[in-house]
């Protein structure tokens, strides 16, 4: 069953086609890659799923309702969260703090309840401090909670981005490249953590990752696009052996020199 | 062509010693210096305005001396020569001054300013003079940099105390004349402008004495909660008898301190917490006490009410005043924000002074008669009586802002503040959550502006101008950006200290500038920063895992 379906989706921004007539369906409880080289559209995929752009067609239907156009805290409020491909962490809060705004759809309290303390809020703070330290050690950051967030280092952060967005109990989560800058040791972990993410929350990932090692080891399906266009879709296998994908990454001609059938070059 | 080592640091002293005499000419050429002179640090021995054209080159030569490790001897020669050079500007004021009379651009170049800068001597003389004074004041920063870092420490604490003393002279006596027999032991210190010699000379060695003091180790201490309520019921204490231990002639300045701590706290929320850069925040001050005028004042209506029952709408029209402000500039950022403020500050001044208005609001006469608070039989109109008013709700709107620091609405509005896109991402709804940071902040600058009302029992458009929001702006820079604690300190260093001499007024934005550029190189978290909430562990543990971090350190 498809928990996300995207039809014709199609952003421009003036001139430029950033996305045109994109078809995808995300499986439920999958793991599914988003490749494609630098500009392919990516991450303005996940920009229109999470609602910062309002696409210019299309639709995106979550759990069977169609979210393409809501505002960000809609949509969140119905089960996507994301991370960034730059970080964008609250740096100047700490990193529990940081997993409690993640928690905001899913609190109460209102300005009332915050000054008077009463014991509903109480309770419900108490709640979120538990579930935000369980969540940090989920990531592996305990005893970094009080940290501020622009002091922690750079796989640190990361992981804290996505505690954060686990934190709003999200059914689909979108990692925008969670290995970017991280070595080969470190994109091993990160790999089996997403892994182990999907396996004992039961949610699914989408991710968008330049690293073809983790690409391939990781996915159960990738989606490949190129100038905004989708160019091929399948399982790792299959996508290894297109000949579009390897044109688009390595320029027209590469794929005959790997001897993989294609047009001669121009 | 190569230089020896000695002389390239040499050059940098110099060159730093220069930018002291630049400073120092300036404050001779801004009237600081004339100004000051007339008050002693020590009587008849130094004066303030003494201090202040020697001191920025002793402190140019001392800072840059820090930097130099060569042996002593070429540390002396460095420090006395520096004093030559960063006499100069000075001396080239002297010189220039004998034969062209500079009072057409220089008002305070006087015949009185070279008196104080030649020591009374005459041209020559006095040039001679005041470079080998300037040269024997910059060798003590090299003596001092002999010393080991303990007693710099301690002697450099001493002689600012005693400047501060010197500085504060009427101010302490003032205050300590009340103490009954303590009174008698501060005036042996004090002669009739400034310390006496034999006290100056006691007050250094009392403060020394105290640097040298063994020193318990106070950091590894467990702070417990029963220490912290200590602690913040020893400083309620001390704000509750505040009136009484300085006595009437503070009141004034308490009041005027208060009455900015309201405000800052209400900006505070706003700015610090929120991150919305507001620069009309008079604004809201202005219309709580416009609110208080026109219910309560006789003058403008038939049926005037009392200040509480006229505070309760003054309180509801601020807020609204506040979302009214708000939902125009919800998405704007930044510098249009704060054009934006700083312009809605502006048409509530104008409306209040305008002739179309003035029917309601009373133009430029602005409203007389406003009531004053009434408890029972009593009036609240002194001073002291309208601290209390203030203390009242500085309290009340203490726990309010600390309590939602540390809500859900608080991390929201700090979430905003952080990055906003990731904060609707996150599910805060923008709209609500900068809505209710304007209501607060409005709500208590309004409130703020009813006791202003109250305590002058009238109200001027011209109190309620743009300096207002940039002094709150400014405390809150000072103080520290979100930071309780940091308004208190704000307000009384920037509202309280220049009250508190004569003198400042006039130098008082000059000060202020100087004072945030530094801010801003030296210190710009502020002189309280704000603190975030250990959540993660709980008290115990963390006094725990915190000494043994000392330890291992």
């Amino acid at each position: 069953m498809a928990i996300l379906v995207i039809k014709d989706l199609t952003k421009r921004f003036g001139g430029l086609q950033a996305l045109s007539k994109i078809n995808l369906e995300i499986e439920k409880g999958s793991i599914h890659s988003i490749i494609g080289p630098n500009g392919a559209g990516k991450t303005t995929l996940f920009n229109c799923i999470t609602g910062f752009y309002v696409p210019d067609e299309g639709d995106i239907i979550f759990d069977g309702r169609n979210i393409a156009g809501l505002p960000t805290d809609q949509i969140v409020r119905r089960g996507i969260a994301r991370t960034y491909q730059n970080i964008r962490l609250f740096k100047n809060m700490t990193a529990i703090e940081n997993i409690l705004v993640g928690m905001h759809p899913h609190l109460r309290s209102g300005i009332i309840g915050g000054i008077l303390r009463d014991p509903r809020t109480r309770k419900e703070e108490q709640e979120a401090l538990q579930e935000a330290r369980r969540l940090l050690q989920l990531v592996n950051l305990q005893g970094r909670g009080d940290t501020l967030a622009k002091n922690l280092p750079y796989g640190e952060q990361r992981r804290l981005e996505i505690a954060r967005a686990l934190a709003s109990r999200p059914k689909l989560l979108l990692l925008d490249e969670p290995t970017a800058g991280m070595n080969p040791k470190e994109t091993l972990e990160m790999m089996n953590f997403i892994r182990n993410l999907r396996d004992t929350l039961g949610i699914t990932i989408v991710l968008i990752e330049h690293q073809m090692r983790m690409v391939m080891g990781i996915s159960e399906r990738i989606t490949v696009l190129d100038f905004g266009e989708k160019i091929a879709e399948g399982t790792p296998k299959e996508i290894q052996s297109n000949p579009r994908v390897i044109e688009a990454y390595l320029g027209r001609g590469a794929a005959s020199g790997l001897g993989v059938q294609a047009q001669p070059a121009a | 062509m190569v230089c020896p080592p000695f002389l390239l640091s040499l050059r940098k002293i110099w060159r730093s010693a220069l930018i002291g005499g630049g400073v120092a000419l300036l404050l001779a050429l801004v009237g600081m210096v004339g100004t000051f002179h007339s008050r002693s640090v020590i009587n008849n021995v130094v004066s303030v305005g003494q201090v202040l054209f020697l001191f920025p080159v002793w402190y140019a030569t001392y800072v840059s001396l820090r930097q130099m490790s060569e042996e002593r001897k070429k540390v002396l020669i460095a420090s006395l020569t520096a004093g030559i050079v960063g006499s100069l500007p000075l001396v080239l004021l002297l010189l220039i001054g004998a034969g062209i009379n500079l009072r057409a651009m220089f008002v305070n170049a006087s015949p009185a300013l070279y008196k104080i800068l030649t020591f009374g001597q005459n041209l020559w003389p006095g040039v001679l003079v005041l470079i080998v004074v300037s040269a024997l004041v910059t060798l003590t920063a090299g003596l001092l940099l002999q010393l080991s870092s303990r007693w710099q420490r301690a002697l450099i604490q001493g002689f600012l105390w005693l400047f501060i003393a010197g500085l504060m002279r009427d101010l302490i006596l003032t205050v300590t004349n009340r103490w009954g027999p303590l009174a008698g032991v501060v005036q042996f210190f004090f002669a009739a402008n400034g310390l006496t010699p034999l006290g100056a000379v006691l007050l250094l060695a009392i403060v020394i004495g105290l640097a040298f003091r063994p020193r318990r180790q106070v950091e590894s201490q467990p702070v417990n909660s029963r220490a912290r309520w200590m602690v913040l019921g020893g400083i309620a204490l001390i704000f509750l008898f505040l009136p009484q231990i300085l006595g009437p002639f503070f009141s004034e300045i308490l009041d005027n301190v208060m009455m900015y701590i309201l405000m800052g706290l209400g900006l505070n929320i706003v700015v610090g917490y929120a991150g919305l850069l507001d620069l009309g925040y008079v604004a809201f001050f202005a219309i709580g006490a416009y609110t208080m005028g026109i219910l309560t004042s006789p003058e403008l209506n038939a049926h005037p009410l009392t200040y509480w029952q006229a505070l309760p709408f003054a309180m509801v029209i601020a807020m609204i005043s506040g979302v009214i402000l708000g939902l125009p500039v919800l998405k704007l950022r930044g510098d249009y924000l704060a054009i934006v403020t700083l312009g809605f500050g502006e048409i509530v001044r104008l409306l209040v002074l305008s002739d179309w208005l003035r029917p309601w609001l009373g133009g430029t006469q602005g409203i007389q008669l406003i009531a004053q608070p009434k408890i029972g039989n009593l009036t609240l109109q002194s001073q002291v009586q309208l601290y209390y008013l203030f203390l009242a709700w500085v309290v009340v709107v203490v726990f309010i802002a600390w309590r939602l620091k540390d809500s859900r609405l608080g991390r929201s509005w700090m979430a905003l503040r952080e990055d906003e896109d990731v904060a609707r991402a996150m599910g805060i709804n923008h709209v609500t959550t900068k809505l209710l940071a304007f209501a607060t902040g409005a709500l208590f600058s309004g409130i703020s502006g009813t006791i202003f009302a109250a305590k002058l029992t009238s109200v001027y458009p011209h109190s309620m101008n743009f300096l207002v929001s940039i002094n709150v702006l400014a405390l809150l820079i000072l103080g520290g950006m979100g930071s309780i604690p940091g308004v208190f300190v704000g307000a009384l260093v920037l509202i309280g200290a220049p009250e508190l001499l004569r003198e400042f007024a006039e130098y008082r934005y000059l000060v202020y500038g100087a004072l945030l550029v530094a801010m801003m190189l030296y210190r710009p978290e502020g002189l309280w920063p704000e603190e975030r909430r250990k959540l993660e562990l709980h008290e115990e543990e963390f006094v725990e895992s915190t000494s043994v971090a000392a330890e291992t350190e």
